[in-house]
C-alpha cells in the first residue's frame, strides 16, 4: 500500500497493467441525454386542397417493448397548427410545454397577431439546432402542419439536428421508407395540391398507416389523425385501423424458427 | 394632541411599516386612499364563470379607444383587473405572470387561482414592511377558472368584489344579485357587470369613461376555461342594456352611492 488513496483496493499495475481511470471520470459532458429512451414511431402528413392532414399512431415504445398505448403524438398549437412528434417521448413533452408557455405568453394581450405554422416550424427548428449544438439534442423528428402567413397550406419537417425539409407529403421514421413511396404514387409531382381532396388525403394516410402497422414492428393499430383547414383543427384520437388482412403474412419466409 | 385623529404630524406616518400606538399603519392607509380614487372595477362569480369589468376614465381626448388596458391575462385561466395607479397594476400583473409560469415549471399544470392569489397577497404585503419601498397603489380583483371546477374572485373566494371610486355603489348592486345562490348565468353576469359599472359611474358623471370587460367560462362554456376579452358584440349589447336600465332608474329616483372616505376599507388583493 502507498500513500495514493486513488490506487487503494485496485488491481496492481505491475500485474494487471495500468488501471483505466476514464471510468472514474466525473467531469465532461452528460451522455445520458444522447440517446432516446421511450420513443414514438412514424408521423405522416399530406397537403390537400385547402388544408393539411397529419396522422401518427398512439404507441410509445421502450426499446422493442410496446410500453404505452395511449400516447397522443399529435399536439395542437392554439388554432394555428398541429405538430406531430416521432422520437423521444420525454423530449416531446418538453417541447410541448415549451410551446404551451409560448402560447400563454402570446395570448397575454389580444392583439390579433397569431403565430402561424410557419413561424412555429422556424422556431422549433432553431430550438432543435441549438440543442444539438450543445451536444444535448432533443431526440425528435417533427412535422409541423398548418398554414403560412398567406393562408396557404404549410407542411414542413425538422429533425434532431435542426435540419428542415419541406414537401407536399412527408413522413418521419419508418414512414419515410414505407409511406413516402405510396404517397408519391398516389400524389405524383405533376399532380397539383389543388386536385387532392380532403377525403383522398385522409384515405391515403389511412392506407399508409395500415402498411406501417403491417411492417413496422414498433407501430400499433390505434392512431390519431388531425385535419387542419381554414375552418379550424379537427383532431380524431383513438382511431382504429380497419379492414386488416394479414393473409400476406403467410407468404413471408425466412424469419425466426420457421423450417422452410 | 388634537392632531392624533388626523395622523399628520404625529410622526407615525413618516415611513412604511411604522405602526401608530393604536395599531394603524398610516402609509398603507394613504395608499388605500389613493386607490379609492381610481376607476371602479368589479368582479362577479357566477355558476358557470367569472366576469371582470372596469370603468376606465378617459384622461385625454387624444387616447385611442381601447388603449391602456386595465384587465390583463395572467395565465390561460386567470385574469386580473386593477383600480389605482396603472403602472403599479402592470407590475403586479407581471409578478402574477411570473408566479403562474413558475408554477407550471414546477408542477407541469395550471396554478390554482387561490394559490396564485395567496402568493400575490404575500408579495403585496411585503411592500408594506420596509422603509425602502412603498405600498402598491392598486387594489386588484383576480378571477379565474380552475379546471377542478372551483372558481375564485379575489382569492378569498368572494362571490362578487368591487374596488375603486364607485365601489360602494357597486357593492350595494352586487349584494342585490344574490350571487351566493349561483343562479346567475355568465351572460347575465356580463350584463350585470356592465350595468354596475354604469351605476357606479353616476357619481362621476362629468368624466367620460370606457367600459372594459373580460370573462372566463367553464370548460364547456364560450371561452372553454380561458380568460378572454368579452366579444365586441356582447360588450356593446351589455352597454346598451346598461344605459337602458339607468334611464329607467332615473325616472323613479336617483339613488346614488354614499360618499367616499370609509377608512374601514382594507386592501384586497
Amino acid at each position: 500500500m502507498n500513500h495514493f488513496p486513488g490506487t487503494w483496493g485496485r488491481p496492481r499495475d505491475d500485474v494487471y497493467g495500468p488501471y483505466d481511470s476514464s471510468y472514474l471520470q466525473t467531469t465532461g459532458p452528460k451522455t445520458h441525454t444522447q440517446s432516446p429512451a421511450v420513443t414514438g414511431t412514424s408521423v405522416i402528413a399530406v397537403k390537400f386542397k385547402g388544408g393539411v392532414a397529419i396522422a401518427a399512431d398512439n404507441l410509445a415504445s421502450y426499446g422493442s417493448l410496446a410500453r404505452f398505448t395511449d400516447v397522443k403524438r399529435l399536439r395542437k398549437f392554439g388554432d394555428a397548427a398541429v405538430i406531430g412528434f416521432s422520437g423521444d417521448v420525454s423530449d416531446m413533452q418538453y417541447i410541448d410545454r415549451l410551446l404551451e408557455s409560448i402560447d400563454i405568453r402570446e395570448n397575454y394581450s389580444a392583439h390579433g397577431n397569431q403565430l402561424n405554422a410557419k413561424n412555429l416550424h422556424t422556431y422549433l427548428s432553431k430550438v432543435l439546432y441549438k440543442r444539438r449544438s450543445d451536444f444535448n439534442p432533443l431526440w425528435n423528428h417533427i412535422l409541423v402542419a398548418g398554414f403560412d402567413s398567406e393562408k396557404k397550406p404549410f407542411l414542413s419537417s425538422a429533425d434532431l439536428l435542426g435540419t428542415t425539409f419541406s414537401a407536399p407529403h412527408l413522413a418521419t421514421g419508418f414512414g419515410a421508407h414505407l409511406a413516402i413511396p405510396i404517397l408519391r404514387r398516389l400524389f405524383p409531382e405533376e399532380r397539383s395540391i389543388e386536385e387532392i381532396s380532403k377525403e383522398e388525403a385522409v384515405s391515403a394516410l389511412k392506407d399508409c398507416l395500415k402498411v406501417l402497422w403491417y411492417r413496422d414492428a414498433r407501430s400499433m393499430d390505434k392512431y390519431s389523425l388531425a385535419l387542419i383547414t381554414q375552418d379550424g383543427i379537427e383532431v380524431h384520437e383513438d382511431q382504429q385501423i380497419e379492414a386488416q388482412n394479414w393473409a400476406f403474412a403467410e407468404s413471408i419466409k425466412g424469419y425466426g424458427a420457421q423450417t422452410v | 394632541m388634537l392632531l392624533i385623529q388626523t395622523s399628520i404630524g404625529t410622526g407615525y406616518d413618516l415611513s412604511n411599516s411604522v405602526f401608530s400606538p393604536d395599531g394603524r399603519n398610516f402609509q398603507v392607509e394613504y395608499a388605500v386612499k389613493a386607490v379609492e380614487n381610481g376607476g371602479t372595477s368589479v368582479g362577479i362569480r357566477c355558476k358557470d364563470g367569472v366576469v371582470l369589468a372596469v370603468e376606465k376614465i378617459i384622461t385625454s381626448k387624444l387616447l385611442k379607444p381601447g388603449a391602456n388596458k386595465r384587465i390583463s391575462t395572467v395565465d390561460r385561466h386567470v385574469g386580473i383587473v386593477s383600480s389605482g395607479l396603472a403602472p403599479d397594476g402592470r407590475h403586479f400583473v407581471s409578478r402574477a405572470r411570473d408566479e403562474a409560469s413558475s408554477w407550471r415549471g414546477i408542477y407541469k399544470g395550471p396554478i390554482p387561482v387561490s394559490a396564485l392569489a395567496n402568493r400575490l397577497g404575500g408579495y403585496v404585503q411585503a411592500y408594506t414592511l420596509y422603509s425602502s419601498v412603498r405600498p402598491f397603489g392598486v387594489t386588484s380583483i383576480m378571477g379565474g377558472w380552475d379546471s377542478e371546477a372551483e372558481l375564485a374572485v379575489d382569492g378569498q373566494g368572494y362571490y362578487g368584489a368591487a374596488t375603486g371610486k364607485g365601489r360602494q355603489a357597486a357593492k350595494a348592486e352586487l349584494e342585490k344579485l344574490d350571487l351566493a345562490s349561483e343562479k346567475l348565468s355568465l351572460h347575465d353576469a356580463v350584463k350585470e357587470a356592465a350595468r354596475i359599472i354604469y351605476v357606479a359611474h353616476e357619481d362621476n358623471k362629468d368624466k367620460e369613461f370606457e367600459l372594459e370587460m373580460s370573462w372566463i367560462s367553464s370548460l364547456d362554456g364560450p371561452t372553454q376555461g380561458r380568460h378572454e376579452e368579452v366579444p365586441k358584440e356582447l360588450l356593446e349589447e351589455a352597454e346598451r342594456a346598461a344605459k337602458r336600465a339607468l334611464e329607467g332608474d332615473d325616472e323613479e329616483e336617483d339613488e346614488g352611492a354614499k360618499g367616499t372616505g370609509n377608512v374601514g376599507e382594507r386592501m384586497e388583493e
